[in-house]
């Protein structure tokens, strides 16, 4: 590799970066725009999630008197492993740094160290709501996440590798193909990422219920910059959700160079694409009502079997091809 | 048959064509729909999907009608809409209307056991149709192991279900599978059969209405069970 392609694809890099830490809050924003709107509420401004960043920064941090340091470390984890995962998704370019490195099940395994660490931390002030918002999270990981496998082992038996660039390369730039596996992996994707961003059938991000919290209740001991590292981190990792569906099943304008104006329709696609998916996002936290959380394991179940069907129909209805 | 001009040349296509396509989409959406029918609690959504299935499976008749130029398979693809999109979906409304069964469907085990079973299934049918699918020469061949899973996932159904509606609905939905495998397999069968197939279903499901009366009448409930302990007691 010459300098100059590893200095492009570093700058490359470093823009998905940057892009993705400055338009997450953004999406979020969006997202609570648009259900406001469906519900026929008053919108709050879409730069909302901004101000409350710039407000908890300037906070200062109260801590619990028997909070561990994993309790004070925990939101930084948190924050850098979802950077790094909305780092990893090739939503710009498949030309990225970081591509060989990009594998789904390695971005699998950072989601899990990321939801280890704030069930911890959750845990670690030793308050009933703490405990019992880790226990639900933990529940719905553990379900959540081979489902979100076999969605990846459905892309990566279609393309041929589990590289994140290579599947993304592929699928964006083969011949048109209707693949009916696709079709369900996606189904399946949507209903795990629901699940994993604590979104309405599952969890309701804007809940003041305590008894009904997931996310939330892990994170009622945070303050300051802390709460907002973690608050931060959740919109990235809608972020990275969301560029994971786009990569995966709308994976048309997806730059495989690094020249500025490819980067360019890129994110105009890109743009386009979050905010289409930000209102679907809202459409279906809309029309759905919460579930009880003992119903959890039957949706993720039925997830889990969307894949698994994908898996099964591609081999037999796209087999060898 | 000639093809009206304004249609793209669809069995012109080299490789697996659109249409091919096409059809394996609508067998991945059978089968779908198979597995959300055997998850679905609510009798009146129950009926709803067995509605769509019944118009993805006239469709995709379509589709292979368009594709091969096999005329006669318009008429069972207009058969299956009459039929199973229209006729029956609104005879089953209306039964569950005047008996007024809008509860919740009880299943023997729950919904989460009986998808696994059902995946359990579709391996085995997708195994079974495989040495079946190299035989027929049709361009459709690789679904069949889709409309067997269908079969398979309907019979699930009307095996896990206690109440009398979501087992006839299981029933039709079985017929639907079929008349998927005929399709796909050999193009249909010749129209006497299909026709005959037809009003057997329709026949049947005015029988099953009147037997839905007679024990509810007898029972005061539409619970398979009380059958059983009846014939048991005999």
């Amino acid at each position: 590799m010459t300098i100059y392609a590893f200095a492009t694809q570093l700058l490359t890099q470093l823009l998905e970066l940057v892009i993705a830490l400055a338009l997450a809050p953004l999406l979020s924003g969006w997202v609570a725009v648009c259900r406001a709107r469906l519900q026929k509420r008053c919108p709050p401004p879409p730069l909302l999630p901004y101000h409350t960043l710039l407000k908890l920064f300037r906070k200062d941090v109260l801590l619990a008197h028997n909070a561990s340091s994993l309790f004070r470390v925990a939101p930084y984890i948190i924050f850098s492993c979802m950077a790094l995962a909305s780092a990893i998704v090739p939503t710009l370019s498949t030309e990225l740094l970081f591509a060989p490195a990009a594998d789904a099940i390695a971005l699998v395994g950072l989601f899990a160290l990321a939801r280890v660490f704030i069930a911890l931390a959750g845990m670690d002030v030793g308050t009933a709501f703490g405990s019992l918002g880790a226990r639900r999270e933990m529940l719905i990981g553990f379900l959540a996440e081979p489902a979100l496998l076999m969605v990846f082992f459905t892309a990566s038996i279609i393309s041929g590798s589990t590289s994140l660039a290579t599947i993304v390369g592929t699928l964006a730039h083969h011949e048109f193909v209707i693949y009916p596996s696709l079709a369900f992996a996606g189904v399946a994707f949507t209903m795990v990422s629901l699940a994993e961003n604590g979104r309405v059938p599952v969890d309701n991000p804007s809940t003041h219920l305590e008894l009904t919290m997931i996310h939330e209740a892990m994170i009622l001991e945070y303050s300051g910059r802390h709460l907002a590292l973690i608050e931060w981190a959740a919109s990235l990792k809608l972020f990275a959700y969301s560029c994971l569906g786009i990569a995966l099943f709308f994976p048309f304008g997806v730059a495989e160079s690094t020249g500025p104006g490819a980067l360019a329709v890129a994110g105009v696609f890109l743009v386009g694409k979050l905010a289409f998916g930000g209102f679907v996002l809202a459409l279906i936290e809309t029309l759905n009502a919460k579930m009880r959380v003992f119903r959890t394991p039957e949706f993720l179940g039925t997830a889990f079997l969307l894949a698994v069907l994908a898996i099964l129909v591609h081999l037999l209805l796209e087999g060898g091809r | 048959m000639n093809l009206p001009a304004w249609l793209p040349a669809l069995h012109d296509l080299p490789g697996l064509p659109l249409a091919g396509q096409l059809i394996n989409l609508c067998a991945a959406i059978m089968l779908l729909l198979a597995f959300a029918m055997l998850a679905q609690r609510r009798i009146v959504t129950l009926i709803n999907l067995f509605a769509l299935q019944g118009a993805v499976l006239c469709l995709s008749t379509a589709i292979v009608a368009l594709s091969t130029g096999q005329s006669h398979l318009w008429g069972s693809a207009l058969l299956t809409l009459l039929l199973k999109v229209i006729l029956l979906p609104w005879i089953l409304h209306r039964l569950v209307h005047k008996l007024s069964v809008k509860w919740d469907v009880e299943t023997l085990f729950n919904i989460p056991t009986t998808m696994l079973v059902g995946i359990g299934l579709v391996i085995i049918a997708f195994n079974v149709a495989q040495p079946i699918s190299e035989f027929a020469g049709t361009i459709t061949r690789s679904t069949i192991g889709i409309a067997l899973a269908c079969v398979m996932l309907a019979f699930l159904m009307m095996i896990t279900r206690s109440k009398a509606v979501p087992q006839v609905v299981g029933f039709m939905s079985m017929e639907n599978g079929l008349f998927f495998a005929a399709t796909s397999a050999t193009y249909g069968m010749p129209m006497v059969i299909e026709l005959g197939v037809a009003l057997d279903v329709l026949v049947g499901m005015v029988i099953f209405g009147v037997f839905f009366f007679q024990i509810r009448e007898k029972f005061d409930s539409l619970d398979i069970r009380h059958l059983e302990e009846k014939t048991k007691q005999e």
